[in-house]
């Protein structure tokens, strides 16, 4: 184990799957420099340009080219620079990489690792601080993930590289100093599988990405007054681990789902709907999803604050399902 | 009341609005596909010959051009034609037309409106028989309509193009032989109605666009059985009528969403969390899902009925609500 | 003009010319009478195109095409009942039913798969000739597509991309608009004129060849391929064809019957009616005036060699509608590779 924030496990991720596998490559806008945040800092002195390669500003064309290079058995690692900027991609992401596989009846793999970040960060106003992971969750084809931890950054980067299908890596620039211990072997986070951060008894909340953090931080201020809380880390979304969820539902009879993203369709409406169809009988309570509000993110440093879901809107939403009130 | 086809009352609905308002324009002109009823479209190019654009395969461009001249002033309504292609206008429609106001702090608003033919077609496979409503929905500022009957098409159409604010008209090509009664003039349905298009006490069904067809189609079948269904077109999702659907929920207690995008974060996902939260306990039962599975739509025939949400599906669903 | 080939590669490429113009003809004919496939485009005209680019290819080598991709799967040795049945979403079909007509792949032939959205091809085809440089490998990637692709802002930017970084692509524009029916479906509507100026503008060779000339689009194509394969990057090749007239937007319609090769060698029985199309707008009808003019073959032996074809043709339909269809659970399945 070492210590190391998120973007230097990020780092030693790609660099050990690049050490491995001579087919897996990284392709962005300034990737070669480091990228904006320096996560591919040094990459390219130490497997050359050849392998580390700058594009142009052109989302569509790299996304597109990246699907056709790993229909042929390379395996891209593309960065897309703001979450945002995917929109500029969509249709070969959504139209190309996610259904080339099944339309050719299987002929085709797409071993295509797409790496954003996103989330509401210094006031970056309305095309830079999105989280757009519930449109990929409708797109049969893409596996999600969203890690919340350094070790889990490095371990689910090394399972989506190795991973024959797209996967679309979410990343929170919020997150990337923090700080974690992280595996110094080859050990991989499988995807699919969801981790219990926190056990409790009388309410289950289930988060991703820097949420869970932040429902971390609810339920030990819940645990001050006597309410125990378990906070489950989904890791994945797409595949997502539904049988974690209903076990801890089933313990503690009451759900809130928490996310960054705009309430409205995001991931916590299909999680709600498959928890309600699976553990119908276990709920005592109405499941409660704390997200954001029904508008674009707005710039102004205390507008941005309220946008973002915190501890106290969770906490909030813990007692109401407690039947406790305000506290 | 005379009673006409959902094509003849869409194209009613778009020439009285392009006589109402000048201010109006069409880029690009298949809002009936290529059906056999497209033929009705040519009155209106005649009629308008300056006013009615037909673009070069460019959905970035065009959309664009849309937003740009709506911002400007105009009421631009783009056909974005087969769903599967707004891909490509993603970052016009998202990232520009549906901020634009809440971004300029409210000086700039967009009244451009996106009409687009999604669902299933019949041997369009994976990347012509999109329902990309449940991405939209996830995407603020965007208001949504789904029209499921020829009444619903003029009176939502209409609302469309007077709205400030970018509109997407989801419509649906195997609507246009529907017939039903349209009244002759000027009416519109206001956005946030939802129709409660059968009563019932059974068991309430939640449809959107074609799916309300299929849904009235196994209330019926349901009716039969003695069950009677409630069927509620929610017309709108954004804005969304959350008290007649909660009211309907309410009364039944037992829920059966059926929505043509697939399962997962699509629009029944979103319906079904609403009710689990905001009427959770009125619910004597699960709310269930009957909707396209999570796989891309293949193009054989007997795939695509295999995966298509059909009246029977709802039918079991309902069935087994009410046990 | 005749591509410079041997006897028997010459005969081999109008084999092929005629496998595609009666592939067409027989889907045609099989969804007149009732078959349905839905919604589907033909390579009628295209022939000359098609065939002297995909014969240049190798093992190695890969393509991307779109919507109209029968003649090009055809043409790189796909077989005829197999591709048929993807159309007729039969499970053995190349895709097993699951891509139809607008997706039809065949990976061991480096048939990628068929894009349907305009545009949609151009930087995957980009990006597998990226593949192959960064194997080292000599590969190419050829990637066909129509006028209307330029109109996509997909297309420039692969193109740069390629063009940067001389990637191995030839990008093969087949023009068919000239002729398409005004109104009925847009044509091409692109402000430049020509075509090979954008392209060029991004400094990359760009020809334009007359698509139903074999030799010269054999030529051309032969510099891009060697070009490639030398490392020197992209090339792009407009061939320009007028459409086909039984080209409609939705079902084709055998509007000048099924090809009578006869008019190459009897002119006087080419009818009225589409008369020009016949007389010098068929590419098929020109090479066969051009391999009889030279002397190459007779008229008898061409009508063996379509007799065969058409014999082939025959047999594919019977194997597709004999074909079953898939079983219906498996539209559940192959979402993820495992």
């Amino acid at each position: 184990m070492a210590a190391q924030n998120f973007l230097e496990a990020i780092r030693e991720g790609l660099r050990e799957e690049m050490a491995r596998d001579a087919a897996v490559y990284v392709i962005g806008e300034d990737v070669a420099l480091g990228g904006p945040f320096g996560a591919t800092k040094g990459l390219a002195e130490e497997f050359g340009a050849n392998r580390v390669l700058n594009t142009p500003i052109s989302e569509g064309a790299v996304m597109g080219m990246a699907t056709g290079a790993a229909a042929l058995g390379l395996r891209p690692v593309v960065e897309v620079m703001y979450i945002d900027f995917i929109t500029l991609a969509m249709d070969q992401l959504v139209n190309h990489a996610a259904k080339l596989h099944y339309m050719s009846g299987g002929q085709i793999r797409v071993p295509l690792t797409i790496r954003v970040q996103g989330g509401a960060s210094g006031a970056s106003g309305a095309h830079h601080s999105q989280s757009l992971e519930a449109w990929f969750l409708h797109v049969p084809g893409l596996k999600v993930v969203a890690p919340s931890t350094p070790a889990d950054a490095k371990g689910l980067l090394k399972s989506a590289i190795r991973d024959d299908n797209p996967v679309l890596f979410i990343e929170h620039r919020d997150l990337y100093w923090s700080r974690g211990d992280v595996p110094q072997t080859d050990a991989v986070v499988p995807l699919g599988v969801a981790a219990v951060r926190r056990t409790g008894a009388d309410a289950t909340v289930v988060a991703f990405s820097k949420m869970v953090g932040t429902a971390l931080e609810a339920a030990e201020t819940l645990s001050e007054t006597g309410i125990s809380v378990e906070v489950i880390d989904l890791r994945s979304l797409c595949p997502l681990d539904l049988d974690t969820i209903v076990a801890s539902v089933r313990k503690t009879g009451r759900l809130v789902v928490a996310h960054e993203a705009v309430e409205v369709g995001g991931a916590g409406a299909e999680i709600a709907a498959r928890v309600q169809e699976a553990a119908f009988d276990y709920l005592d309570a109405p499941v409660t999803r704390v997200a954001a509000p029904f508008t674009p993110v707005p710039a102004s440093p205390p507008l941005e604050k309220l946008f973002v879901p915190g501890k106290d809107r969770i906490a909030s939403a813990v007692r109401s399902l407690l039947g406790r009130g305000a506290e | 009341m005379r009673e006409i086809s959902y094509a003849e009352a869409k194209v009613e609905a778009l020439r009285e609005i392009m006589e109402a308002d000048d201010r109006v324009c069409l880029v690009g002109s298949y809002f009936l596909g290529l059906s056999p009823r497209r033929v009705l479209m040519n009155a209106l190019r005649e009629r308008f010959p300056a006013r009615i654009f037909d673009p070069p395969i460019s959905e970035t461009g065009f959309c664009g051009l849309a937003v740009g001249a709506a911002m400007a002033g105009m009421r631009p309504i783009v056909d974005v034609a087969t769903a599967s292609f707004i891909f490509n206008a993603f970052p016009q429609i998202v990232n520009e037309a549906a901020n634009a106001h809440y971004m300029t702090g409210g000086q700039v608003p967009v009244p451009v409106g996106f009409h687009l033919l999604h669902g299933l077609r019949g041997g369009g496979g994976a990347q012509h028989s999109h329902s990309p409503q449940a991405m939209l929905w996830n995407t603020p500022g965007l208001e949504i309509a789904l029209p499921a009957s020829p009444y619903d098409v003029k009176g939502l159409l209409k609302t469309a193009a007077r709205s400030a604010n970018p509109t997407i008209f989801v419509d649906h090509a195997r609507l246009f032989e529907v017939k039903g009664p349209v009244p002759e003039g000027d009416y519109d349905i206001p956005f946030g109605r939802a129709d409660v298009k059968r009563s019932g006490s059974d068991v309430t069904i939640v449809a959107t666009s074609l799916m309300v067809q299929v849904a009235l189609r196994a209330a019926a079948d349901l009716a039969e059985k003695g069950i009677e269904a409630e069927v509620v077109d929610l017309r709108t999702i954004v804005p969304l009528d959350r008290a007649t659907l909660l009211a309907s929920v309410a009364k039944t207690g037992r829920v059966v969403v059926v929505d043509e995008c697939h399962r997962s974060c699509g629009v029944a996902a979103e319906i079904s969390a609403i009710i689990a939260e905001e009427a959770f306990h009125h619910l004597k039962a699960p709310i269930r899902r009957v909707t396209t599975p999570d796989v891309p739509i293949p193009a054989s025939p007997p795939l695509e009925k295999f995966i298509e949400p059909t009246a029977e599906k709802v039918v079991a669903a309902a069935r087994e609500a009410v046990k | 003009m005749l591509p410079d080939l041997p006897q028997a590669e010459l005969i081999e490429l109008y084999r092929i010319m005629l496998t595609m113009r009666r592939f067409e003809e027989a889907l045609i004919v099989a969804t007149e009478s009732g078959t349905s496939v839905g919604h589907f485009h033909v390579y009628i005209g295209q022939e000359c195109t098609g065939a002297p680019a995909l014969s240049q290819l190798g093992r190695e080598d890969t393509i991307f095409t779109t919507h109209r991709n029968h003649g090009h799967v055809l043409g790189r040795g796909a077989d005829p009942g197999r591709v048929l049945a993807e159309i007729m979403g039969r499970a053995t079909g190349y895709n097993g039913g699951k891509g139809g007509t607008l997706h039809v792949t065949a990976r061991e032939l480096g048939v990628l798969p068929t894009s349907a959205v305009v545009g949609g091809v151009v930087p995957l085809a980009t990006g597998a000739a990226f593949a192959a440089k960064q194997r080292g490998s000599d590969a190419v990637c050829m990637c066909f597509f129509g006028d209307g692709v330029l109109e996509e802002g997909a297309f420039y930017e692969a193109i740069n991309i390629a063009s940067l970084w001389s990637l191995p692509v030839i990008y093969l524009c087949e023009n068919n608009s000239e002729g398409a029916i005004a109104g009925e479906f847009p044509g091409s509507t692109i402000a430049a004129r020509p075509l090979t100026d954008l392209p060029a503008a991004f400094r990359i060779p760009a020809q334009a060849v007359d698509g139903t000339d074999a030799g010269e689009v054999y030529g051309a194509v032969k510099k891009a391929i060697q070009r490639a394969r030398a490392g020197e990057g992209p090339s792009f090749i407009e061939a320009r064809t007028v459409r086909w007239p039984g080209s409609r937007p939705l079902w084709p319609d055998l509007l000048t019957g099924e090809t009578d090769l006869a008019f190459a060698w009897e002119p006087a029985r080419i009818p009225q009616s589409h008369g020009d199309w016949h007389r010098s707008q068929d590419g098929l009808l020109r090479f066969t005036r051009e391999l009889l003019q030279s002397g190459r073959i007779a008229a008898d032996e061409i009508l063996a060699l379509d007799g065969a074809v058409r014999a082939k043709m025959q047999e594919a339909v019977r194997f597709a509608i004999a074909s079953p269809y898939p079983e219906a659970e498996s539209a559940l399945a192959g979402v993820f590779a495992r």
